[in-house]
């Protein structure tokens, strides 16, 4: 019971923050329209692109979405960075809650944070020409969840190797943006080069990319079974590879 | 008198640097209890372990009759701390602060709100506790965080320089309302600073520290007294030859000249001034002005350790 209030109160403060910093929620919205609509546009134009009905506008609109999963649920884990600068993570670690109910409480407050970025984009989607029927959406956002909560732990757990926001700039050139380019976001993941290939199916937001995409265009690389398997395995190992470094590193976050 | 912190050689080493060396502290229950030493004389180092924040590399300690080893959930759960660097959201309200802190403790539902409004009460926020905590003066968020501590009722509150950065009058405001929380509720005050004057003023208690150790422990009022030496400064004409005849009466521990004036080291100085005044008058000495100085804590710091506690601690 104190367990989930603790998860219940971390989670509050992070939606709070969230709701309250509105710059973030406009340009998180903002990019992923700018890739669709230029970037979409302008190669869509380019290339031939006859597999997906909507072609390459609609082909990448799983793939945005995915992004802005990505990015919100690295950048919100990290938060923890500034949390530690600005001290607020000692009240929160010298609280007599559990390390895992603290990692829960911000893992769950990111992937809200996400899911309702990728909603919004989801209700965009008239946009690319792509229509959507209520299961779809329901499932899509389902997915959106499901990777939010281990991309977020992925954040956790390079917040907790990460002592200043100095490392921001190391963490976006090494993971974050070849995580993106790796998922097959931008174009198809069969008939790569094999080292290519191999790149991307280590990469955990394939997955995620290639359900969206199979929910949404009905299209997919693996079965969406696969898909979702994948991405709950990865979420159930960040979560508790997140909860270990919190409790083993509990000194040094402090 | 029962003890609520007390610790057994409590030590911590950082490679070859001993932060704290093999402390034994001893604070009775529902005293101000002060740990007065210089920057990096091992303070909150100390106080982190006390916390469980930090784990000693050897010895123990125990808070409320728990073990900061083996008992380290209800050692949180008896304790509030303030930190020396800020803890706050800035994108959260006062009320907020109090809120979430009051859950992460496990305050039952039932009396939770009447706390907060207790606390608020308390730390005087006034309309600012529902304005973002970006906004509010440095001594506002001191109380802040200092009520926050207090919310779920700990028998101990630590809090690691208090005043740290705060302008006098604020300064003042902290240690009159420290002074009143602990007469009015069952709670014990450690806190750390290095200024001697919220040492004096404040504590019932102090443990001066250098280099990882306890000097000496007493009340300032003994500390003081121990020095035996009240300063009386006196301005007369012809102080060279006053000193001379001065030196020779017998209370006189020492008697020299400062910038022009006689600077005479005795012990209880308040009974001796007529003496002094009488001595000079008789020996043809008109005295122009007299003063009398009690030591302070930071001569007793001076009289321990040789340094001054302003200058970095080594």
């Amino acid at each position: 019971m104190a367990e989930l209030e603790g998860i219940y109160t971390i989670w509050l403060r992070e939606t709070k923050r969230f709701f309250r910093y509105k710059s973030r929620i406009v340009t998180s919205v903002v990019t992923p329209l700018l890739w669709l609509i230029i970037f979409g546009t302008g190669l869509g134009a380019a290339v031939r692109f006859g597999a997906t009905a909507g072609g390459y506008k609609a082909f990448i609109y799983p793939g945005i979405v995915g992004q802005t999963i990505l990015f919100t649920s690295i950048f919100s884990g990290l938060s923890v960075i500034m949390d530690r600068q600005y001290g607020f993570l000692k009240e929160i670690l010298v609280a007599p809650i559990s390390r895992p109910a603290i990692v829960m409480g911000k893992a769950l407050g990111i992937s809200t944070a996400a899911v309702i970025q990728a909603t919004i984009l989801l209700l965009l989607s008239f946009i690319v020409g792509v229509s959507m029927s209520p299961l779809v959406f329901i499932s899509a956002m389902i997915v959106s969840l499901i990777m939010s909560v281990g991309l977020g732990g992925l954040g956790l757990v390079i917040a907790a190797f990460t002592d200043s926001m100095e490392g921001f700039n190391l963490i976006m050139s090494f993971i974050v943006l070849p995580m993106f380019l790796l998922s097959g976001a931008l174009f198809p993941i069969t008939g790569l080069p094999s080292w290519l290939q191999a790149a991307v199916y280590v990469n955990p937001l394939t997955y995620g990319v290639d359900a969206l995409r199979s929910i949404i265009l009905n299209q997919s690389a693996l079965p969406l079974g696969i898909d979702v398997l994948a991405i709950i395995i990865f979420a159930l190992i960040m979560i508790f590879v997140a909860a270990l470094l919190f409790s083993k590193k509990e000194q040094s976050l402090m | 008198m029962s003890l609520i912190i007390e610790t057994e050689n409590i030590t911590k080493k950082y490679d070859d640097f001993t932060a704290v060396n093999s402390i034994n502290l001893k604070v009775p229950k529902n005293s101000v209890y002060g740990v007065l030493g210089p920057n990096g004389a091992g303070k909150t180092t100390l106080i982190s372990m006390l916390c469980t924040i930090l784990k000693p590399t050897m010895g123990t300690g125990r808070v409320n009759g728990y073990d900061i080893l083996k008992q380290a959930k209800e050692v949180r759960e008896s304790i509030g701390i303030v930190f020396q660097s800020r803890a706050l959201d800035d994108i959260l309200t006062g009320r907020e602060h109090l809120e979430m802190h009051a859950s992460l403790y496990g305050v039952s539902h039932d009396v939770r709100q009447d706390r907060i409004d207790e606390v608020l009460d308390l730390i005087a926020l006034g309309k600012k506790a529902d304005e973002y905590v970006k906004t509010y003066s440095g001594g506002m968020k001191r109380r802040l965080e200092i009520g926050r501590g207090l919310i779920h009722h700990p028998k101990v509150l630590f809090l690691d320089e208090p005043t740290l950065g705060l302008d006098p009058q604020t300064r003042e405001s902290i240690w009159e309302y420290i002074k009143n929380l602990n007469q009015a509720q069952d709670l014990t005050v450690l806190l750390t600073t290095h200024y001697m004057e919220e040492a004096d003023k404040l504590c019932d208690e102090v443990a001066i520290i250098n280099q990882g150790q306890i000097i000496t422990a007493d009340s300032p009022k003994n500390l003081k007294r121990e020095l035996k030496a009240d300063t009386i400064t006196i301005n007369v004409d012809s102080p060279q030859e006053f000193v001379e005849k001065i030196q020779g009466l017998e209370f006189i521990k020492d008697a020299f000249l400062m910038d022009g004036e006689v600077k005479l080291l005795v012990e209880m100085g308040e009974n001796l001034i007529p003496a002094v005044v009488e001595f000079a008058s008789q020996e043809g000495f008109p005295i122009k002005s007299v003063e009398l100085d009690h030591p302070s804590l930071e001569d007793v710091f001076i009289k321990f350790t040789g340094s001054k506690i302003s200058s970095e601690g080594k």
